[in-house]
């Protein structure tokens, strides 16, 4: 089918549209001329989604309220007004996962997540979804009517600027929610962190249940410095209370592929891999010689990560 | 019960007392928890050849992921003074095994929606089952899921179960009270969290971590066998088509991906350190 329309849920942050987005605007232009880009705040962005290949841009204010609910309600305005998608993007992300779900009812239409990349052929437009870790390709196409509607990992493209000229920005005002719409947000927290950030550092030293306490991590952190890379860790230890959130490798927390990954007492659960498989170079330390995580080394020690870390590191403090 | 004891303690009890009033004034705390029961984790997962669905044909668990949700019920319905915890869940079987791991850490009852037309049945359509179970139950004040399940984890049936009845909804939930009949939540997001106020009834989905989920009890087991569980169909809700009938979505094809080759692996001598050095040096980064 030939895809006239189609949207993409961006995202911008700290002034600038985020990487995902960028990834998703790309690929949309690849697949239609008609690419529009919806954004929970004003149109201030336009001149960078433009620049990706963005012709036009919504812009939905929601004030305090979540975004999904009431990005939702507004899209659901636009398309009843007539303007109606072949295909909407969503990154795989919080705020994408909310507004999809949303709209999803709203259009009953059915939603397919976790995807890494898209056709439109002769057959109708498919994705395509790894489960098992990554080992298994699922293609899934859609069936009947449009707006199909599908969230993609990050890093499942390459974002590209194509020199477009700035999107036109329409507002659409958020129509009344009524119960749905009660939960407001009344504080932002913002957890600091120095170094380069996790998905776009070229050097991640991850760290998991292997380092057997808390304190331990500190091993990780001082690692990932004198590299210039950012830490991170397993679900385990997050789930654990050692780190905070925003450190989680793997299927539920970031997707990184940088060009070294370092991976410190984490066993390689299927959750993780998926987090880091895509990247360049692995190399792992375990103390069982059957972990996972070793399939996919390119260079495994079978070691207590408390013998070989504090050698490492002492070893490139001494290269100054 | 616990107003009583208090008040024999004197001055300081009567107010205890007195607080211990206006919490049962305000109501009891109703709480539905969505549960997932799920193929054993720890056994490689595999499609069925036939129908490119999930295989479920072995014992299905409690969702670990779900076991946060039900916790959190407990310990808000506990703080509440009253009410109680109800489970719904979906199995193409009649599987209850996974229900009774979470009746047998507390819940008092659950609908099963159990109906073989509801194999290869997409995210919005078990939303949409969910959503007739919870109202079969007659609602509740705050209705929890998980993030995403640990089999399939599409993500978004919570929020659909939401748009579905009407709800507000806060999800990534990290953090959890009731004030005043108030919600309050700390919600996960990419760089911290936010603080979000909600009235109820409300759905919230719960990250892992939010709760040490408890270990059933040996009594808590023996009374789990007893606690009512509803089985119903997919009609019995009024809902159809179910299945691949009603997904939207096809199947296309199964593929194996190009698989990553195993590099050097070396038992650590006490010198494996400098293998580390000297690939970093290979890779120019030091």
């Amino acid at each position: 089918m030939t895809l006239n329309n189609i949207w993409v849920f961006a995202q911008v942050a700290n002034g600038a549209p985020t990487s995902a987005t960028l990834e998703l605007l790309t690929k949309a232009r690849s697949l239609s001329s008609n690419v529009t880009a919806i954004i929970g705040g004003d149109g201030a962005s336009a001149a960078a989604l433009g620049e990706y290949g963005a012709t036009k841009v919504y812009a939905i204010n929601h004030g305090a309220s979540l975004p999904g609910v009431a990005i939702a309600a507004a899209l659901k305005s636009v398309i009843d007004g007539g303007d109606t998608p072949d295909l909407i993007m969503f990154p795989q992300n919080y705020e994408g996962r909310d507004v999809m779900s949303r709209l999803s009812v709203k259009l009953d239409k059915t939603v397919i997540t976790n995807n890494v990349d898209i056709t439109d052929g002769g057959d109708g437009v498919t994705v395509v979804t790894p489960i098992f870790g990554g080992n298994t390709l699922v293609s899934t196409t859609f069936t009947g009517a449009g707006p199909f509607l599908a969230a993609f990992r990050p890093k499942s493209f390459v974002a590209e600027s194509a020199g477009g000229a700035a999107a036109a920005v329409t507002a659409v005002s958020v129509p009344d929610l009524g119960a749905a719409g009660a939960a407001q947000v009344t504080a932002v927290h913002v957890e600091e962190t120095t170094g380069p950030k996790l998905d776009e550092a070229d050097i991640v030293v991850s760290g998991g249940r292997g380092l057997g306490e808390a304190a331990s991590y500190a091993m990780v952190e001082d690692l990932a410095k004198l590299l210039k890379g950012a830490p991170g860790a397993s679900r385990a230890i997050v789930d654990a209370g050692w780190v905070p959130y925003s450190y989680q490798v793997g299927q539920t927390g970031k997707v990184v592929k940088p060009t070294i990954y370092l991976a410190a007492g984490i066993s390689g659960a299927t959750q993780h891999m998926v987090g880091m498989k895509g990247s360049k170079n692995i190399i792992a330390i375990n103390k069982d010689k059957e972990a996972p995580i070793f399939g996919v080394a390119d260079l495994g020690i079978v070691g207590d990560v408390h013998k070989v870390l504090p050698k490492l590191i002492e070893a490139l403090k001494a290269r100054g | 019960m616990r107003r009583g004891s208090r008040q024999k303690e004197g001055l300081e009890g009567a107010w205890v007392g007195y607080r211990g009033y206006l919490s049962v004034t305000m109501g009891d705390m109703n709480v539905i928890v969505c549960v997932k029961q799920i193929p054993d984790p720890a056994a490689p997962g595999a499609l069925d050849g036939a129908t490119n669905t999930l295989k479920r044909d072995g014992k299905l668990i409690l969702d670990d992921s779900d076991a946060y949700g039900v916790e959190m019920a407990l310990q808000l319905v506990d703080k509440a003074g009253g009410g109680e915890v109800s489970l719904v869940s979906m199995a193409p079987n009649g599987e209850t095994s996974g229900l009774r791991t979470a009746l047998a850490m507390g819940a008092a009852k659950g609908v099963l929606v159990s109906d073989p037309a509801l194999q290869g049945s997409d995210a919005l359509t078990t939303a949409k089952i969910l959503a007739a179970a919870i109202t079969r139950l007659g609602g509740a004040d705050l209705i929890i899921g998980a993030t995403e399940s640990s089999d399939g984890y599409t993500g978004t049936v919570p929020e659909q179960i939401a748009e579905l009845l009407g709800l507000p909804s806060v999800t990534f939930a990290k953090k959890v009270s009731v004030e005043g009949g108030v919600l309050k939540v700390d919600r996960q997001t990419e760089n911290g969290y936010d603080e979000v106020t909600c009235a109820l009834p409300a759905l919230i989905s719960v990250t892992a971590g939010v709760v040490e989920p408890r270990y059933p009890s040996f009594k808590g087991i023996m009374a789990a066998k007893s606690k009512p569980v509803e089985e119903v169909t997919a009609s019995d809700l009024g809902i159809t088509p179910v299945g691949w009938a009603g997904a939207g979505q096809k199947i296309s094809s199964v593929t194996e991906a190009e698989a990553r080759q195993a590099g050097e692996i070396i038992e650590d001598d006490g010198e494996t350190f400098t293998k580390i050095v000297g690939f970093l040096e290979n890779l120019k980064v030091i």
